[in-house]
């Protein structure tokens, strides 16, 4: 097998407060191959942001990588110096976030920031940069870019102001592009545009892609497989089709249950009690065992640690380790 | 007919999204308006709930907020119970008042954080003069625990809960002035999945053991279809088709609505045929003439950048579109790159 584009291993985030050290990722680990899109959703508080901002080296102070590794194709990006790690984003890693105005600068043309981050990255002349820049404008999608490209990002509707970002991100062909909920912001019916532009030209350029959203709908028709986070730890990774149709974890298989469809025909959805834990009130043994209908004893007491089942499938749950299998009654 | 709760009649809603005067005397503008809603009709009969859905901007809660009272409408009647609303008359609409409540999309903003829970629950209670003295506290606690929170928690503030507990708050408050009407607007917008569906099968139950009525309104068509008997479909403050609900999601008869139908990631990986959506909504000052559509319609036709089409009848509802009362429209239509 090919070295991974991105592997992050047994990743821990915390945010020492006065009132002790909050961990917000605990051991998280998962694997990017090249030209694969990664989902990561999770309800909001799960830790797919900081999971996306480890990465980029942009954890907010006093946020801290406190353990564990991240590698672009093999290699260390956790412990790099600042200025290293600012050559890696842009360069190496694009990314996307929700809203577009923290990726744009409203003070400058569209042009201008374009031809600015393809130059910083590659050596071209202003004019081939520019060239460059309407190319990539058309391929997202921006009618007219020749024109358009020297408007200021608020002459862009919302819909618009996302292509330019993904422009952006793409403008110096990274290897990794990130997007954390692209499309919450946006329309309905202007979403669906977004994922579409998005997907296609990653493929295109052989970017792998990590997309996250709270959005399973957006996951199942974009990602190749989806990683399912729960209280800042990872309860199930897998490809899509078997973790949205054959759900086994029991807290995806209840998010599974509790999410309304175009075509399903219960009265009821099905309902996990409670909510997600605060960081500092994060129940012993496996997070989610206060709302877990299967809870058996060892959940109380020991966390499950990520199991490998068949089908390149990962699983954090007692009930699917071999060796405790016996403990548990419902199994 | 007897069985309507609530009738709404050409509502229309315009803003006034003028300059100040000065500026615009200076840069010689003429004053501008925003119609938030044009010409909306629909009916909501007892016990069901009714859908709006739509795009951000297409007016739902510029409607909902005239249905509870909270802003006049530029012209059109609401009917609530046969009775015309008569927003003039303080003291009739004080005594419909009562019999309607409003849910709204965010828990946090729409309760007041310095009051405790139980006077939050309370207020309807003591502004109907409903009860008085220890009847209120035990009412606030049933009310409470109705919901599925707890009597003992009506001593707290509203910061003390999670944003669902704060739904299911909102919701008790709405249900204490025993309302038959709940107008409800986004109510799980702002709320993770797993708590969306606690809030919506609260929601059903009430519904159920109350007789309640519902005007839900929301962007998301899973959850309108999940919730609702019929649905109205707005684009640019107009109602482009209401249908019965699951028939709507079957057949869809207006070209928007099949457009935001497309536009709906499929779940359940059925391999449904979709058609790309394109375009966004247009500047709702400046409306595209004609069928505020057209723009974006792949159908469209001569007829439709001139001429807003009126209401017709459907098998599943009525829809507002030429190509339905256009007989030979295949051979007409102009194919849209
Ligand atoms: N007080 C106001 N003054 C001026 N314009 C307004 C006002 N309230 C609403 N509008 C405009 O009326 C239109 C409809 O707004 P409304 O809030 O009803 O939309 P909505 O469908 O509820 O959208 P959303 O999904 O974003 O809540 C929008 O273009 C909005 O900008
Ligand atoms: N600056 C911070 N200080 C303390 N806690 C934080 C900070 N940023 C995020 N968190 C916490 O970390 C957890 C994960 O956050 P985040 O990654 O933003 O979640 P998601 O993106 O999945 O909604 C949450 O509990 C959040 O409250
Ligand atoms: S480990 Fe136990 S509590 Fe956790 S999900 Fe599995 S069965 Fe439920
Ligand atoms: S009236 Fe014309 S433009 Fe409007 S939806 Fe129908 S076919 Fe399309
Ligand atoms: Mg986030
Ligand atoms: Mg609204």
């Amino acid at each position: 097998m090919s070295t991974p584009i991105l592997s992050v291993r047994d990743l821990v985030v915390e945010f020492p407060t006065r009132r002790g050290t909050l961990r917000a990722l605990d051991k998280v680990s998962f694997d990017i191959a090249e030209g694969e899109v990664l989902g990561m959703v999770g309800e909001s508080g799960a830790g797919k942001s900081l999971t996306g901002a480890a990465i980029i080296g942009l954890l907010e102070p006093p946020g801290r990588v406190a353990g564990g590794e991240i590698l672009l194709r093999g290699e260390r990006i956790d412990n790099l110096p600042p200025e290293k790690m600012r050559r890696i984003r842009g360069r190496r890693i694009g990314m996307v976030f929700q809203d577009p105005l923290t990726s744009l600068n409203p003070l400058y043309t569209v042009a201008e920031q374009l031809i600015e981050t393809i130059r910083t990255h590659i050596d071209l002349s202003e004019k081939d940069a520019r060239k460059r820049a309407v190319a990539l404008l058309d391929r997202v999608g921006i009618p007219a870019a020749a024109r358009r490209i020297d408007d200021y990002p608020h002459h862009f509707s919302g819909g618009m102001r996302q292509r330019v970002v993904i422009a952006l991100a793409l403008a110096a062909e990274p290897e990794l592009v990130i997007a954390d909920e692209p499309t919450t912001a946006l329309d309905v019916s202007v979403q669906a545009q977004i994922i579409d532009v998005l997907k296609e030209i990653c493929a295109e350029r052989g970017a792998s892609v990590m997309l996250i959203t709270h959005d399973m709908g957006v996951i199942a028709e974009t990602a190749d497989r989806v990683a399912v986070l729960y209280a800042g730890r990872l309860a199930e990774i897998g490809p899509v089709r078997d973790v949205i149709q054959r759900a086994e974890h029991p807290y995806t298989v209840g998010l599974m249950g509790s999410i309304p469809t175009l075509t399903q025909t219960a009265d009821r959805l099905t309902q996990i009690p409670g909510s997600m834990p605060r960081l500092n009130a994060i129940p012993q043994g496996c997070a989610f065992n206060p709302r877990c209908t299967r809870v058996f004893d060892r959940c109380k007491v020991d966390r499950p640690e990520l199991i490998a089942r068949a089908g390149g499938r990962q699983m954090a749950c007692w009930l699917y380790d071999a060796a405790v299998q016996g403990e548990a009654e419902n199994v | 007919m007897s069985d309507v709760l609530l009738s709404v009649e050409g509502l229309t809603r315009r803003f006034d999204v003028s300059k100040p005067w000065l500026n615009r005397v200076i840069e010689r503008e003429e004053r501008q308006f925003l119609t938030a809603n044009a010409d909306v009709s629909f009916e909501i009969r007892k016990g069901e709930t009714f859908a709006l859905v739509g795009e951000s901007g297409s007016g739902k809660s510029t409607i909902a907020k005239m249905i509870v009272g909270l802003l006049e409408p530029s012209a059109g009647t609401i009917r609530f119970d046969g009775q015309v609303m008569d927003f003039a008359s303080g003291a009739a609409m004080r005594a419909l008042r009562r019999r309607f409540q409003m849910i709204f999309q965010d828990p946090f903003a729409s309760l007041n954080p310095r009051w405790r829970v139980g006077d939050i629950i309370a207020e309807p209670i003591h502004t109907f003069g409903l009860l008085t003295g220890a009847a209120v506290r035990q009412e606030v606690g049933r009310l409470l625990e109705l919901v599925g929170l707890s009597a003992s928690d009506a001593a707290k503030f509203p910061h003390e809960f999670s944003g669902g507990q704060r739904q299911r708050i909102a919701i008790a408050r709405a249900l204490s002035s025993r309302p038959e009407f709940i107008v409800c607007d986004e109510p799980t917008s702002a709320l993770d999945v797993s708590v969306q569906a606690q809030i919506l099968n609260l929601m059903r139950d009430l519904q159920d053991e109350f007789g309640l009525t519902y005007l839900l309104i929301s962007h998301d068509l899973s959850v309108v279809r999940h919730m609702s008997n019929r649905i109205g479909v707005l684009y640019l403050g107009r109602l482009v088709e209401i249908a019965d609900a699951k028939r709507l999601f079957v057949e869809p008869q207006h070209p928007y609505t099949r457009m935001l139908l497309d536009a709906v990631p499929d779940l359940a990986l059925s391999g449904r045929r979709r058609t790309p959506v394109t375009g966004e909504i247009p500047n709702p000052i400046n409306p595209p003439p004609g069928c505020a559509f057209h723009p974006r319609c792949p159908h469209v036709m001569d007829i439709c950048r001139q001429i807003v089409p009126a209401q017709t009848t459907t098998a599943s509802g009525q829809a507002a579109c030429h190509l339905l009362t256009q007989d030979d429209h295949r051979r007409t239509r102009e194919p849209v790159a």
